[in-house]
């Protein structure tokens, strides 16, 4: 049976430890709080990369993200080609009274042109001064974060294999063509003179050396 | 004893009064907040928020002060009053040094103090039953019964020490004060905090203002000043239950040096207390109404009369 009273001298242990230990308080507005990775706290947009495919409004569930547009052309890339139009973005903003902060805008996109900034400090004293247009949100890009590490062993990100793929195939391509221009000029190599030779052999020497 | 003395003595006792509550308050701010793993109060003031309390003070200062319509009017706004003054007129028998270092010396000066405490109690009722609120009223009645049950206790406890100095002279108590006095009234001691804590209606003996419950009882029609007065009055009862305390069984300015240090000790002795008196608030949880009851008729009394006995016992084996 415990000794009467010992609760009591327990209690006042344990406040008394408190007090010498240090508080717990968060300085804010003195000191910026430690943010985890992936900090949710504005939505960026990154504009050159967006193409006005409107996806992101149409998926908002709230409805929140306003982007107005209009079609320009393009004269052909080649003469005698055909125009092209390209969707040119006049306005995008977001609602963030309205915003709920799902981030499904920024999952759609397809383009990668949303991101998440950890940037939070954007309280207003009136609720219409919350609706950001893309100036502020271009602004908010420069905050974006580089993705933290993948965990080690981890599985390589898809875009990374994806570009992988495509560089080796364009290298491929290139090896291809090297030597097919090789076996090209392999038989005129003697008919012709010295110097040409020579210059070509300086030109591309390793791959030359490795066909 | 001049004028001139006279109004010195009584500036010093009210500059103790105005300040000291004040740095208890403030000490229970930052020391509660720290128990708690906070900081407190940080802006006020600009270092670690010291002039909290000045600004709490002007807040409460431009409130508006409102009397409900179906008050005792008169009572109402006196009760205040009663529950402040009663402290201050305490403070000047209070000896702070040895000899003439007190405001004014009471050769019934245990019996005084103890009498005029009492008064600052019927504040809080007076308060409660003239609110015109049943939470007013409830609170007022829990504050009467709890005075009731504490005062006895209390009494019991400053009379033993009264016995063993055989005076009833806070300076005389403390002329006649030997060191050992400390574990012979060592039960007369911790029975008069505990009562003294229960009459400031301090937590853990918090029901009859519980906000909680019964929304800071008496005190529940008030605004303002008034409020602000009743606030300062529990802070001085703690500077005057916590200096009553080191006079009576601590020794108040004896201690090294005592001839030239003894306010030194004597304000050490309360500081102490006074932070014993914010511990004990942050690490215990609120007692029941009859809880406090039993606490005083079935714990402290006996105590009380234990102490008296052991007191009556020792003196005449001495002697």
């Amino acid at each position: 049976m415990p000794v009467p009273g010992s609760g009591l001298a327990k209690g006042l242990a344990v406040t008394l430890r408190t007090m010498t230990r240090r508080s717990v308080t968060a300085h804010y507005p003195d000191t910026l709080p430690q943010l985890p990775p992936r900090s949710r706290g504005v939505i960026a947009l990154f504009e050159e990369n967006c193409t006005v495919c409107m996806l992101c409004a149409r998926e908002c569930p709230d409805w929140c993200i306003y982007i107005d547009s209009h079609k320009e052309t393009v004269p052909p890339a080649a003469p005698g080609g055909r125009e092209r139009s390209r969707n040119v973005l006049d306005r995008f903003a977001i609602d963030f009274s309205l915003c709920m902060y799902c981030g499904i805008c920024i999952d759609v996109c397809p383009f990668d042109a949303l991101f998440w900034s950890p940037e939070f400090e954007y309280a207003e004293t009136d609720i219409r001064d919350l609706t950001h247009e893309r100036d502020k949100l271009r602004e908010w890009m420069w905050t974006v974060p580089e993705p933290p590490p993948l965990d080690p062993a981890a599985e390589e990100p898809k875009e990374v294999g994806a570009a992988r793929k495509t560089a080796d195939k364009l290298a491929a391509q290139q090896a291809e063509a090297e030597a097919e221009a090789e076996a090209d000029a392999e038989p005129g190599a003697g008919a012709a003179s010295e110097a040409p030779g020579t210059d070509r052999e300086q030109g591309n020497g390793g791959q030359g050396g490795a066909s | 004893m001049d004028v001139a003395d006279v109004l010195w003595r009584l500036a010093a006792v009210l500059l103790a009064f105005l300040l000291l509550p004040l740095i208890v308050g403030q000490a229970e701010h930052k020391a509660m907040a720290h128990m708690q793993g906070r900081v407190g109060p940080m802006y006020a003031g600009g270092f670690h928020g010291w002039a909290q309390l000045v600004a709490d003070g002007v807040k409460f200062a431009q409130k508006e002060d409102i009397v409900p319509e179906g008050a005792d009017r008169r009572i109402f706004q006196l009760a205040p009053a009663v529950a402040l003054l009663p402290y201050l007129v305490v403070l000047i028998v209070i000896p702070v040094g040895d000899g003439d270092a007190v405001g004014q010396a009471v050769d019934a000066g245990v019996f005084f103090v103890l009498a005029v405490m009492g008064v600052g109690v019927l504040g809080s009722l007076m308060g409660g039953w003239a609110s015109a609120n049943k939470f007013s009223l409830l609170g007022g009645l829990r504050t009467a019964a709890q005075l009731l049950a504490y005062e006895l206790p209390m009494l019991l406890a400053a009379a033993s020490v009264a016995m063993a100095a055989g005076t009833l002279s806070l300076p005389g108590i403390l002329e006649s004060w030997q060191w050992w006095w400390l574990l012979w009234q060592i039960t007369g001691g911790l029975v008069f905090f505990t009562a003294g804590l229960a009459e400031l209606q301090r937590p853990p003996f918090d029901a009859p203002v519980a906000d909680s419950e019964i929304i800071f009882g008496a005190f529940t029609e008030y605004t303002g000043l008034r409020f602000a007065l009743f606030l300062l009055a529990e802070y001085a009862g703690i500077v005057v239950l916590s200096a009553l305390t080191a006079v009576l069984f601590l020794g108040g300015w004896h201690g090294p040096a005592a001839a030239d240090l003894g306010w030194v000790w004597t304000l050490l002795k309360t500081a102490v207390l006074a932070f014993v008196v914010i511990w004990l608030r942050v690490s215990y949880p609120r007692l029941r109404e009859d809880q406090i009851q039993r606490l005083a008729w079935t714990v402290l009394v006996p105590l009380a009369l234990f102490q008296i006995a052991l007191t009556g016992v020792v003196k005449v084996v001495i002697q």
